[in-house]
């Protein structure tokens, strides 16, 4: 398709658009596929659902560069598909088989592929921030021109660590975007009553770290405020702060009450700001796309992730000899 | 009387503590408004009010280290710490603060808190959500570590864990809140309802700290044990038709040494599990001591069942975990010997 440039982003081909409109919805299915694989008791254990916050992902990778790294929480399967990594690989590591990017060592929560810089999957809360200023480091050291994003939610912003980053990214100048992903709650906790400031991208000012709020919901919005902060970074300027706010429709984990905020408020997002209905409606308004090339986009997807829940049935279970393996260089003699 | 789970008797004991003594607080993720992600303190807020039943943010080293001002100045907190695996943002607090207070101020200051946490696998957890490490609590002086195995004696223990002068780790096996989980997993769950020690009374009572129970009485060997694998001792000596004596040490620190010794001078067998990994775990510390303690008793060397030095698995998590099978293993082995 000819780059045609849509009308209201002039920066923004309809190619590009469509790509986004792609990923987010790849995402999506992924994710609905996993919450069933899980119903039917194929995947044990914690799983943390991503829908509602494509946008976040997708417009961020947008911004970025081969040999950018990226590292995030437990809610990582979003990041992964948007960074290229297999969605067999990640859906045969929920269901703990052999043919899962941790071989069924790590679960949903701690998955890792050298070869696209994903660095994890990360089950501690904020744990992996520090990790983030500490590649930026590296990139640094290396002098590379590379860029670290580095993930964590509202509610991980109030762990010591988070600031302990905030100081060394600032005071090394490591060029590390880190980016909150401000979805309001942290399992049934809302931002208001864990946390000191409505403003968490103002908590860098104090290390002089600029910071931005951005909204979520809109992939171009997203991508926008992605491309300034790697400028930055890439520019030696040292670190960023990208809070971007958003949304996520379900629980938690897999067993949520959802006794801490209303039904109303979750269908008024979906309904209103929903981002991939946001990208469709754009598409399809501006005549960019037609509804046929859309639904093949569909049918594409739901092709990949039905793929993706055969080869995590299929795949077999890891060997017990795997239980001692990967703990040290070397297995230990039993 | 009322039959409870374990989550039941341990609100209850929430419940009855914050009623008597207006100082005793409650503190942590979700334990407020949401009622905590194992539904614990709910209702608690709510009864009680936000002062005295509250949410932290997500903030493990802040959560012990304020508990620690509030206690050092004559509250009596009780701070949740999500899962136990959670707890190493905060461990630092706990050693070098919350364990030393007394001593550094030669007695003028004191930490009377309980650090609740859940602890141990059998819920997919993988690594970061089913740990033991109650042997890093027992190895530091000034701390002392409750493990408890059912409704009843765990509202007793947390009761006393409460009015105790000194800091208490208090490790909740989460894969007993709902029923006594022996191991067999392949079964279906028995609930609390359907088990005798889900009776629990009403008010307070206590439990004393540094009291093990002989959960069953034996003559062959002794098993030592706490927490799920108590079930899972049960279980496995039912099987194996082995007249095994079987105790609940219920408090890992102070232990309650006597009960030891009595038991395996008149069996001269003993085993001890956990499920926590085997290398420098709590069970070393157990049989070393028997081995001081019943040296010229013993008729067979002290064995150890537990967790594979490995870190828990996600997939394999039956693999690691030391069930009935392993532990019938070892008493036929620990009888073999002459
Ligand atoms: C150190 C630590 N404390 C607590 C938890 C339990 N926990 C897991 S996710 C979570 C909420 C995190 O919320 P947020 O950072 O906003 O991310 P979100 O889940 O909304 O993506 C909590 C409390 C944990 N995994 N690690
Ligand atoms: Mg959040």
């Amino acid at each position: 398709m000819a780059a045609r440039k849509t009308t209201k982003n002039p920066n923004v081909s309809a190619e590009e658009m469509l790509g986004y409109y792609r990923d987010m919805l790849l995402i999506r299915r992924f994710e609905e596929k996993a919450g069933q694989l899980y119903g039917m008791g194929l995947i044990g254990g914690f799983c943390h659902l991503y829908i509602g916050q494509e946008a976040v992902v997708v417009g961020l990778e947008a911004a970025a560069e081969e040999g950018d790294k990226r590292i995030t929480s437990y809610r990582d399967h979003g990041h992964m598909l948007a960074c290229g990594m297999d969605a067999g690989g990640v859906m045969a590591e929920l269901t703990g088989r052999e043919g899962g990017y941790s071989k069924g060592k790590g679960g949903s929560m701690h998955m890792f592929s050298k070869e696209k810089h994903f660095y994890g999957g990360h089950g501690i809360v904020a744990a992996q921030v520090p990790l983030g200023a500490g590649l930026a480091f590296a990139d640094r050291y290396k002098d590379n021109g590379r860029v670290t994003f580095t993930y964590f939610g509202d509610g991980a912003a109030n762990q010591g660590q988070v600031y302990e980053s905030f100081n060394m990214a600032a005071l090394w100048k490591l060029p590390v975007i880190f980016v909150i992903e401000n979805n309001q709650y942290a399992m049934g906790t809302a931002q208001k009553r864990s946390t000191s400031t409505e403003e968490i991208h103002k908590r860098g000012e104090a290390f002089g770290i600029p910071g931005e709020l951005v909204d979520g919901m809109n992939v171009l919005a997203v991508k926008e405020a992605g491309e300034k902060a790697v400028a930055h970074c890439r520019a030696g300027n040292g670190p960023y702060i990208l809070e971007v706010k958003t949304y996520r429709y379900r629980g938690h984990s897999m067993s949520d009450p959802a006794k801490y905020r209303t039904r109303e408020e979750v269908q008024k997002m979906r309904e209103e700001r929903d981002p991939i209905e946001q990208v469709r409606a754009m598409l399809l308004t501006g005549k960019h796309a037609t509804e046929d090339q859309l639904k093949e986009i569909d049918k594409e997807i739901k092709e990949i992730v039905n793929a993706s829940a055969e080869f995590a049935k299929e795949s077999p279970e890891p060997d017990v000899s795997e239980l001692w393996t990967d703990i040290y260089a070397e297995a230990p003699a039993a | 009387m009322a039959r409870m789970t374990m989550i039941e008797a341990i609100r209850d004991a929430h419940a009855v503590a914050m009623e008597r003594d207006s100082d005793v607080v409650v503190l942590g993720e979700d334990v407020g408004y949401f009622g905590g992600v194992f539904r614990c303190t709910a209702g608690l807020q709510k009864r009680f009010g936000v002062e005295r039943c509250f949410d932290t943010p997500i903030s493990e080293l802040g959560i012990v280290g304020t508990a620690i001002g509030m206690a050092a100045y004559g509250l009596k907190p009780i701070a949740e710490i999500q899962f136990a695996d959670y707890m190493y943002p905060g461990y630092d607090q706990i050693v070098s603060e919350a364990a030393r207070l007394r001593y550094r101020s030669a007695g003028e200051f004191t930490c009377p808190m309980v650090i609740r946490m859940p602890t141990g696998g059998g819920i997919f957890g993988a690594q970061t959500h089913s740990q033991s490490p109650e042997a890093l609590f027992t190895h530091v002086a000034g701390l002392k570590t409750v493990v408890p195995s059912n409704p009843r004696e765990a509202k007793g223990l947390l009761l006393a864990a409460i009015a105790d002068p000194d800091p208490v780790i208090f490790l909740e096996p989460k894969r007993l809140y709902n029923g006594p989980f022996d191991g067999h997993f392949d079964r279906p769950s028995v609930p609390w309802s359907k088990h005798e020690a889900g009776d629990v009374e009403p008010g307070y009572y206590e439990v004393p700290l540094g009291k093990a129970a002989v959960v069953r009485e034996g003559s062959a060997a002794t098993l030592i044990t706490y927490g799920t694998m108590v079930h899972v001792a049960l279980a496995a000596v039912a099987e194996s038709g082995t007249d095994v004596e079987v105790i609940d040490l219920r408090t890992l620190l102070p232990l309650d040494l006597e009960t030891i010794t009595a038991s395996v001078r008149k069996t001269g067998r003993c085993i001890v599990l956990h499920e926590a990994t085997l290398t420098s775990g709590y069970g070393a510390e157990v049989t070393a001591l028997v081995q001081r303690e019943c040296f010229y008793s013993l008729e067979a060397p002290v064995l150890r069942v537990a967790g594979w030095d490995t870190p828990y698995p996600h997939a394999q998590e039956w693999d690691y975990f030391p069930g009935p099978e392993r532990v019938r293993r070892a008493i036929d082995k620990v009888m073999e010997a002459e």
